[in-house]
């Protein structure tokens, strides 16, 4: 029977004294994290160790006795993520406990080889396990946040605005994809709705590029709007996705297309029967524009 | 049986659907509308689809067969005051229904008819 648990439980305070000064040298991150945090968090996950190893069993950590060390790693990990430490940062703080650990066990087995093996392939086995359980709660925060950051994204990143009388324009920033061209087709129309525009312009400058898939996606577009009655201008077309455009034989046959957010600017004031045209007034100098309606 | 009634306006026919398309009144649709073009030698035929909520393909081929027949009539067929939802539904469905034109509503799409007609100007001033 290995004497590791009940090693643990009676010398945590010592291991835990050893793992603090391993840290120091090794992983401290003074610009992330204060000496007395550090310290607050090596306790209580200490004590949840011990606790744990008070079950008799540090090779299964699925039980309930070890219940308490895993929400307190899972959390310990996540507040790490969030403050900005790297992964290998987060999992060294667990594997830094190795070391005063084995010293322990060493101390505890000074004259029997055989059990001194036994309880540090146990203390190892217990440690990976440890180890793994923070990596994992480090990656899923991670990945939550790489969640909620892409629907911000995907939320700011829509905007549909009304450039004029029955003219709006849908400024793409990002790739299209199909969830993104949901979002885009659906509030495009419902603007179309709203506003009573005839004319929309799909401005794609700050697409960064351009392959088969987002063109289907930017036709689709175009053919809802189409079939509400609504003309698409795509815009900002710039030379090197013209040339892809055309490398990949896509068929945008049909489609108006302009180089420049203005120029289809005027070709939907044109379309709507609006022209714009500079006033020259008394004072010299002074340029205005004036809009009127072409009946 | 239920009909979807025609209206003639001058040389235009107006169709508004206003209740659920299935599949018979589609085709009776077709029918009457194909006969009442004949019948009044019409220009142009403007049907309403803004309280259509529900599209399936069928419908969708049926409003491009309608416009495929007008124009054989010699008729232009505009469709007007189609929902998001609609044309969300059409476009994932593959139907662009490219003969078709489109207006946003009533009042576009006789515009567009008058300018499809352009001779129809002409004949009113004359």
């Amino acid at each position: 029977m290995s004497k590791l648990p009940e090693m643990i439980n009676k010398h945590h305070e010592e291991i835990r004294a050893d793992w603090l000064k391993q840290m120091s040298t090794a992983v401290r991150r003074a610009d992330l994290i204060s000496n007395e945090e550090l310290e607050s968090q090596s306790r209580e996950l200490m004590d949840a160790i011990a606790m744990g190893a008070r079950s008799g069993d540090v090779t299964n950590l699925d039980g309930p006795a070890w219940g308490q060390a895993r929400d307190t790693l899972s959390a310990i990990s996540a507040s790490r993520a969030k403050q900005g430490f790297s992964t290998s940062e987060t999992a060294t703080f667990v594997l830094s406990l190795k070391q005063p650990i084995f010293n322990a066990v060493r101390r505890e087995n000074p004259s029997d080889p055989a059990a001194l093996f036994e309880d540090i392939w146990k203390s190892t086995q217990l440690i990976d396990k440890l180890a793994l359980i923070t990596a994992d709660a480090f990656q899923v925060t991670r990945e939550k946040f790489i969640a909620r950051q892409q629907e911000e994204l995907m939320e700011l990143s829509t905007p549909v605005v009304k450039l004029w009388d029955g003219i709006l324009a849908l400024p793409i920033i990002g790739t299209l994809d199909s969830a993104r061209t949901q979002v885009v087709m659906e509030s495009l129309l419902q603007a179309v709705v709203q506003t009573n525009s005839r004319v929309a312009i799909i401005d794609i400058t700050g697409v960064p590029t351009v392959d088969t898939l987002v063109a289907q996606h930017l036709l689709k577009t175009i053919t809802a709007a189409r079939l509400m009655g609504a003309d698409c201008i795509i815009s900002g077309v710039r030379p090197q996705i013209a040339q892809t455009i055309v490398h990949l034989g896509i068929d945008l046959a049909g489609v108006i297309t302009k180089a420049k957010l203005s120029d289809a600017f005027a070709l939907a004031l044109q379309r709507t029967g609006q022209v714009v045209t500079r006033v020259n007034g008394d004072n010299a100098g002074s340029k205005k524009t004036l809009l009127r309606r072409e009946e | 049986m239920e009909r979807i009634p025609i209206l003639r306006m001058g040389q235009f026919l107006l169709v508004t659907i206003q209740v659920d398309m299935h599949d018979r009144l589609a085709l009776q649709l077709q029918d009457d509308l194909t006969e009442k073009i004949s019948e009044c030698s019409s220009r142009g035929v403007l049907i309403d689809i803004s309280t259509l909520e529900i599209v399936d393909s069928f419908i969708g081929r049926m409003l491009a067969n309608i416009a495929a027949m007008a124009r054989v009539l010699d008729a232009e067929t505009v469709v007007v005051g189609m929902q998001p939802a609609v044309a969300i539904t059409l476009v994932e469905l593959g139907m662009s229904l490219s003969g078709v034109r489109t207006a946003l509503n009533v009042e576009t799409g006789m515009e567009l008819l008058y300018e499809l007609r352009g001779d129809f100007h002409s004949e009113m001033g004359g």
